[in-house]
């Protein structure tokens, strides 16, 4: 079985809990509601190398910190990218900074996509909605070491068509003939003449090898139940399918006690978990 | 937490009730800042004492279900109390503490460590720690100090002297007896003090527990207790847990809770929790906490403090589109099914040390060991159900 | 001469299904093309045949004033389209748009109706296998309700 790899002590910061200062160098919207940032530090340093599916705290001034996956690619150490809704008062503020103002950063935390453990297999990539952002540095690092992969099939899906994440990344990508990328929508609008339908719905045809694929799921909690469900119909062994859940965070240590789920502390456990460790808690009721 | 512990068959020490007071001098000499128990508002509190006088003397409480009552007694004795709504965690994790401070300039903003959190902790010295609670210090140990250390916690645990007193009042609400943690102090302390009340004698038998315990002794005048005197203590001890009335059979527990994650019984409990979360402010072992970002009128300073949360609330668990926990139902079963089952996979230790706080801080008289012996009950009964049926099945 | 049933032999839809009832299916079905922006089939007409794509896509719309033409769901290779032709009235509930080039397999309801009213078997085999389809469909459609990413 695949095991997430926990980040390793040698990236252990000194003050968990103090962030350091980051410059905001690029800001765009990528959806209506939904924005990306890019990051350098401010006293010029590289920022803390990551793993795939590791997260930040980002921290606004005066306003509040939340946990933001890392959206960016591993390989760079420039650049810090976050990609997150405006939703809540934080993401806000957030969503206001220009290119020059700056915020906290404490991280990175957390467990990693089996990227590296997946090698020699297929690998499917589900994504659903903002789902897509955590997985975009599996995808990068993937991509990286193309070879080391069999299929690498990425199956997304998204609210409307305008709603899609990256669309130009995924059309850069749908056109690798290495790479077989499916997008669909729950709501079809204006041209759209891609696929209409659930992210689930794609699994049944995606071209890969059931028996020998390392499956990366993230997205809301419902549709990551539907889809380990499909995946496991087409013949995927369960070991293999990783989920990346998520719940509130305020020290992304292990001590606040907020993201607990069951057992686990989303924050270090978490949130990239083997499906098997985690699928008697799916189904549960407000856990 | 480098403290040496040393041999229990060591000879206790006599300390007379007239020459109390040197112990609390000399702690005081050694730097130590000391705190105890004290009367205020009707309960035992802990907070900064310098003198054996201020110590609840003669005070004796009854606590019940949602209860409490303190009353001065003609008695004489020091620590004739049970415990109070507070535990000694509020010196190690700070119901509120500045994490950092911030301010702007240039458009910018910088930030800068709090200094209290790490260097500048002055040592402590807590007087009359029960077994109990050093039991749930070593909890707590286990939760601040692992992967990430706080470091104001790691801070002042170093910086750490404990009196400890052993139990011989046990309350109607205890039941450490059933968590191994009491009433005795069998470890974890610098000194443990026995409290023997006499007819003609008022005495402290001393056990020395580390270095730093003996080196305070020397400036206490004491002598080794005669074995009559380690006797009489011992009785009392035995006697106490012999009185320990409430009980919890833990066997079990770890699996059971999350079996029962969809027990009716919860719904039970849920017409009567309140979701207060005093259970969680009372507990000397619950360490969930939020964190407040603010700043000032002027927006140039900006500061991060923690402060003490409770799972018991529906912002506990609020994700971007609602609560995960928006029953009162869910709440009290995550709290539960924490102290007596997850906390084990999380630190190796239950969570719970039987110390019934939450039993006496409960306004609507809701008994941790009542709840789960219900459910228990329940699972006894589908089981026996279930034996039954396949019984039949046979037959 | 090529006959469908081969074809129809490997469809996942059809995994199981008795030689002869293949053979009398065979006997329903007919090879069909349609070009980009053509209807498969229109909203409120009878429906008489359901549809085994073979290649292309599929929109299922459903004209909404005010909206235009809606997509509900996209169909592709592999998929049935259609169970109109099930239940009475018999007729489109939906409109069937090619948005890529549809090479596809249909087969004839009113002739298989009555077969299935002959043959409860084979009435059986059909309902199973469109029961399954129908509770595929409503389970996306619960799930497409909950308009998921909203609030995520």
């Amino acid at each position: 079985m695949l095991t997430p790899v926990a980040q390793p002590p040698a990236t252990r910061l000194h003050d968990p809990m103090l962030p350091s200062l980051h410059r905001v160098e690029h800001a765009r919207w990528d959806t209506d509601d939904t924005f990306s940032l890019e990051l350098a530090r401010v006293d010029g340093a590289t920022i803390p190398p990551f793993e795939p599916g590791q997260f930040n705290m980002l921290y606004v001034y005066g306003v509040g910190e939340i946990p933001i996956s890392i959206s960016g690619d591993p390989a760079r150490r420039d650049m810090l990218v976050h990609t997150t809704r405006a939703v809540g008062t934080v993401t806000r503020a957030m969503s206001t900074l220009k290119v020059g103002d700056t915020l906290g950063v404490r991280g990175p935390f957390g467990t990693t996509w089996p990227v590296d453990a997946a090698r020699g297999r297929d690998v499917v990539i589900v994504a659903g909605g903002i789902g897509l952002a955590p997985l975009r540095p599996a995808m990068y690092r993937i991509l990286a070491h193309r070879e080391h992969y069999n299929r690498v099939v990425l199956l997304y899906g998204a609210r409307t068509p305008g709603d899609v994440l990256y669309r130009k990344e995924l059309e850069q990508w749908r056109a690798h003939f290495d790479l077989d990328v499916f997008v669909t929508v729950d709501r079809a609008t204006g041209s759209w003449r891609g696929s209409v339908g659930l992210v689930t719905s794609l699994i049944g045809r995606a071209p890969f090898d059931p028996l020998n694929t390392a499956a990366m799921v993230c997205g809301p909690e419902v549709m990551m139940r539907f889809t380990t469900a499909e995946l496991e119909k087409r013949g995927v062994k369960g070991d293999l399918i990783y989920v990346s859940m998520e719940r509130n965070m305020k020290c992304a240590i292990g001590l606040c006690g907020h993201c607990q789920y069951g057992p686990f502390f989303i924050c270090k456990d978490g949130p990239v978990f083997p499906y098997r460790r985690v699928q008697h808690l799916l189904s549960k009721w407000e856990i | 937490m480098t403290k040496r512990t040393r041999q229990d068959s060591e000879t206790p020490n006599i300390i007379e009730s007239r020459d109390f007071q040197a112990l609390f001098d000399s702690l005081a000499k050694q730097g130590y800042r000391l705190v105890g128990p004290m009367v205020r508002e009707g309960v035992v509190i802990v907070d900064d004492i310098a003198q054996v006088s201020e110590l609840p003397i003669g005070y004796v409480d009854e606590q019940e279900k949602g209860t409490y009552r303190l009353t001065h007694s003609s008695g004489s004795a020091f620590f004739g109390y049970g415990l109070g709504p507070h535990s000694w965690k509020k010196y190690l994790f700070p119901p509120r503490m500045r994490l950092w401070q911030a301010q702007r300039h240039n458009g910018s903003f910088a930030i800068a460590a709090d200094d209290s959190t790490a260097q500048e902790v002055q040592p402590l010295a807590l007087i009359g720690v029960r077994a109990c609670e050093l039991a749930a210090l070593a909890i707590q140990d286990r939760v601040f100090m692992g992967d990430y250390p706080d470091p104001h916690y790691k801070a002042q645990r170093e910086r750490l002297f404990i009196v400890a007193v052993n139990c011989i009042h046990p309350e109607s609400t205890c039941f450490c007896t059933s968590m191994n943690t009491g009433p005795r102090a069998t470890g974890g302390f610098d000194l443990a003090l026995t409290e023997v009340l006499e007819a003609d004698r008022h005495y402290l038998l001393t056990q020395v527990g580390s270095d730093a315990g003996a080196k305070v002794l020397e400036a206490v005048p004491h002598r080794p207790a005669t074995r009559e005197e380690k006797a009489a203590a011992d009785t009392l001890i035995s006697h106490a847990a012999e009185h320990i009335e409430r009980s919890m059979n833990t066997r079990g527990l770890k699996e059971l809770l999350p079996a029962s994650s969809e027990s009716p019984h919860w719904d039970a409990i849920a017409a009567r929790c309140l979701a207060c979360g005093n259970c969680t402010l009372v507990c000397p072992t619950c360490f969930c906490a939020t964190v407040e970002d603010t700043t000032d009128l002027s927006g140039e300073n900006a500061e991060r403090w923690r402060l003490w949360d409770s799972c018991f609330t529906t912002e506990f668990s609020y994700v971007i589109g609602g609560s995960v926990r928006a029953s009162v139902k869910s709440r009290y079963r995550q709290w539960l099914t924490h102290k007596l089952s997850t906390w084990v996979d999380q630190f190796g230790t239950l969570g719970c040390v039987g110390c019934g706080r939450c039993i006496t801080w409960c306004p609507v008289e809701i008994d941790i060991t009542e709840e789960v012996r219900a459910i228990q009950a329940q699972h006894a009964t589908i089981s026996d159900g279930a034996g039954r049926k396949k019984k039949d099945a046979h037959a | 001469m090529h006959t469908l049933e081969p074809i129809l032999a490997k469809h996942p839809f059809f995994e199981g299904l008795d030689k002869r009832y293949l053979e009398l299916l065979t006997g329903c079905a007919s090879n069909v093309v349609f070009k980009p922006d053509t209807l498969v089939f229109r909203e409120g007409e009878d429906a008489k045949q359901f549809f085994i794509l073979r290649e292309g896509a599929v929109a299922i719309e459903i004209f909404a004033p005010g909206q235009g033409n809606v997509t509900i769901q996209t169909v592709e290779e592999g998929d049935i389209v259609g169970w109109s032709w099930l239940f009475p009235p018999h007729r489109w509930m939906f409109s069937g748009r090619v948005l890529q080039p549809v090479r596809a397999i249909a087969l004839d309801g009113e002739c298989l109706r009555k077969k299935c009213e002959e043959d409860h078997s084979l009435g059986y085999e059909f309902f199973k296998r469109f029961s399954h389809l129908l509770v595929e469909r409503l389970q996306a459609t619960r799930l497409q309700l909950l308009d998921l990413y909203s609030i995520h």
